[in-house]
């Protein structure tokens, strides 16, 4: 943990909920990127967890914009800072809503034109900020305030479409893992263009698992692959070392949705699609990770 | 120089001009020659400009919000759809206080589809917080552009300027243009809250409503405020340039009887009518009405008004006649004419004030119970 910078960017004052793992998160990409950052986050939990005006709990500039417009804000704001000289980083701190439902078109631009900045997606699996309801990114048989008896659709591979984008670097994350997580968000910041990290938010609120238990359902988030930390650099995709065990060998699934109360009496065909899904995927990556 | 242009092309020059630092933008007609044109001048070399080729206007908007915030002069121009599309980044560039220009080339809204004049797309964006000025020739549409940036940079201002022109009527026909050097006239944006590292803030976080109503006020005290500022950059530009617009424009009002008022080509249209009219004994003028945010104070007393919308709010009436009504407390014929690019000629106007029917509606080309 040395490495990790003693500088704290975010304040002892945030309005997160207890156990957080979104603005954990926040802490270490903070580090990572440096006081030359601006943040731009669109309508999320980042929105409340930065306090109330007048005060805020964030110590770089944070813009604030609607919805479905971070990646295009964030666009303006590379370009402009760039032309006025200023070395600046632009990084989006957006959550699975702001990116994969209401905001991808703006991302899929912004990928597109090739802007220079750092899009962060904080996966908390549904929209928290107005209390649990299904996202896109839900995964399957999730309860959620809109899905009260579970998720029937499974939950949309992000991952894939912006891949689709050619971005030079991609990666996953998880704040169970900071060390990990922080010299992502550095190497993320030493490329010209686009640079993508999702990153999964385990939440205790959300997710129904008591708020001290936060960095352990991360680990067993891991541990099960259900979520795989890789990064893909100009195409090339190689797993990160916590990841490396589980992907050969992960623990039963069950051990990570035992955790949770969101997926308390799951109904067996969606819990077995759901579990064919993980291990599709678990395959995909290595299959991917062999040829690189 | 003297050149014969589209408005379009009127404006692209002045924004070439004025040298905004990113232009963000999305073609749409009839606004699209607007957007090519200055993708054309970055391309060449001929403007030191990003130039931010986004997926939409809602994308345009907030690309224009990112780099304002930055301090870096913005502009972007659309049409109809494309400006409902970025209604909910309308309101945020006005909120941000960021002074962004852009031309909006007045079409009509679908459905149905229809690229054709009509003013009810700006106006139904009349509470967004931003200024609005209607021309009516391709020369206005650049002076009042050059304008527009001066206007909403200033410190008393920092609201964003939509500069509007009606669609193919300026848009897409052929005028004399005179281009100048503005020299000195837009000196450097100097953002007061632009972002920067060296002083971290939080940009529009969550406000409660001790502090909410008082950025509101702020708003409004700025518009406010733009009345005089806006007078000031007019009189600024006339002393230097020669030309002279004002608030309103009025064509021989000096001892009329009898008003006819309009935004757009529709009110150059109505002084042929007037001059007509004139002729056979009745005192009419034309009030040409520019600025329509923030709307101008006007004394109308003692004169009948004929008021011609190109525009409608559906159940309540023509939004430049019932705004007058309660602005400059007048009881005028309201004429609805020219929607969706309707052919409206100086005979019909003429007719207009001829039949005027005070304090009554009337829908032109519409045969009835109407």
């Amino acid at each position: 943990m040395s490495q990790i910078p003693k500088e704290e960017y975010i304040l002892q004052t945030t309005s997160a909920c207890p156990g957080c793992s979104s603005s954990l998160s926040l802490r270490y990409i903070l580090k990572a990127a440096g006081p030359d950052t601006v943040l731009v986050i669109p309508a999320s939990c980042s929105s409340v967890i930065q306090g109330m005006y007048p005060n805020t709990a964030v110590n770089v500039p944070v813009y604030n914009i609607a919805f479905a417009a971070a990646a295009s804000c964030a666009s303006g704001m590379s370009a402009a800072l760039k032309r006025a000289g200023r070395e600046t980083k632009v990084i989006v701190y957006a959550g699975d809503g702001g990116t994969v439902d209401i905001g991808l078109q703006a991302l899929s631009g912004a990928l597109e034109r090739e802007t220079d900045f750092l899009y962060i997606c904080f996966d908390n699996e549904a929209y928290g900020n107005t209390g649990m309801q299904r996202s896109g990114s839900t995964p399957l048989g999730a309860i959620t305030t809109t899905t009260p008896s579970g998720k029937i659709h499974p939950k949309k591979e992000i991952d894939r479409i912006v891949e689709a984008h050619h971005p030079p670097y991609q990666a996953t994350a998880i704040s169970a893992f900071p060390i990990d997580l922080f010299h992502k968000v550095e190497k993320a910041l030493t490329f010209r263009g686009p640079s993508f990290i999702h990153l999964l938010a385990p939440c205790p609120t959300g997710w129904r698992f008591p708020h001290g238990k936060t960095i352990e359902v991360g680990r067993m988030a891991v541990k099960t692959a259900t979520w795989i930390l890789w990064e893909r650099v100009h195409g090339r995709l190689s797993v990160s070392a916590p990841s490396k065990g589980p992907l050969a060998k992960p623990v039963p699934l069950q051990d990570y949705l035992g955790m949770q109360g969101r997926f308390k009496g799951m109904d067996p065909a969606l819990l077995s699609r759901l579990q064919q899904d993980i291990e599709t995927h678990r395959e995909a990556i290595l299959e991917e990770a062999g040829r690189a | 120089m003297k050149e014969i242009v589209t408005a379009n092309y009127a404006v692209a020059e002045a924004v070439k001009q004025a040298v905004p630092g990113v232009i963000a933008a999305y073609p749409i007609t009839p606004q699209t020659e607007i957007v090519e044109r200055i993708a054309q001048y970055v391309a060449r070399g001929e403007l030191a400009c990003d130039y931010i080729p986004v997926e939409s206007e809602h994308s345009a908007m907030a690309a224009c919000i990112g780099a304002s915030a930055a301090g870096v002069r913005t502009f972007t121009a659309t049409s109809s759809q494309g400006l409902l599309y970025m209604h909910e980044m309308l309101h945020w560039a006005a909120g941000a206080r960021l002074p962004i220009v852009m031309a909006n080339v007045n079409r009509a809204v679908g459905p149905p589809w229809n690229v054709w004049a009509d003013h009810t797309d700006a106006l139904s964006q009349r509470d967004t917080g931003w200024l609005q000025v209607y021309v009516a020739s391709a020369q206005e549409a650049y002076d009042t552009t050059l304008m527009a940036f001066r206007i909403a940079e200033d410190k008393e201002v920092l609201l964003p300027v939509m500069v509007n022109l009606d669609g193919f009527l300026l848009s897409h026909t052929m005028q004399d243009l005179e281009t100048l050097e503005p020299g000195t006239f837009i000196p450097a944006l100097h953002l007061p809250h632009a972002i920067d590292t060296a002083h971290p803030a939080a940009y529009a976080p969550l406000t409660g409503p001790n502090y909410y109503f008082r950025f509101r006020w702020e708003m409004e005290r700025s518009m406010r405020a733009a009345r005089r500022v806006i007078t000031r950059v007019e009189e600024d530009f006339a002393g230097r340039f020669g030309r002279r617009y004002g608030v309103t424009e009025e064509y021989r009002c000096d001892d009329a009887d009898i008003l006819v008022i309009a935004m757009g080509t529709l009110a150059r249209e109505a002084e042929v009518a007037v001059d007509m009219l004139r002729a056979e004994g009745t005192r009419a003028g034309v009030m040409r009405l520019r600025w329509f945010r923030p709307f101008p104070r006007l004394d109308l007393t003692g004169r009948e008004v004929v008021v011609i919308d190109r525009d409608y709010s559906f159940g309540f009436g023509g939004v430049l006649a019932r705004s007058l009504c309660s602005a400059a407390r007048t009881e005028p014929f309201s004429v609805i004419a020219g929607l969706g690019g309707q052919e409206v000629t100086h005979e019909d106007i003429a007719s207009f004030v001829r039949e005027r029917r005070p304090g009554e509606e009337f829908w032109f080309g519409v045969k009835g119970d109407v």
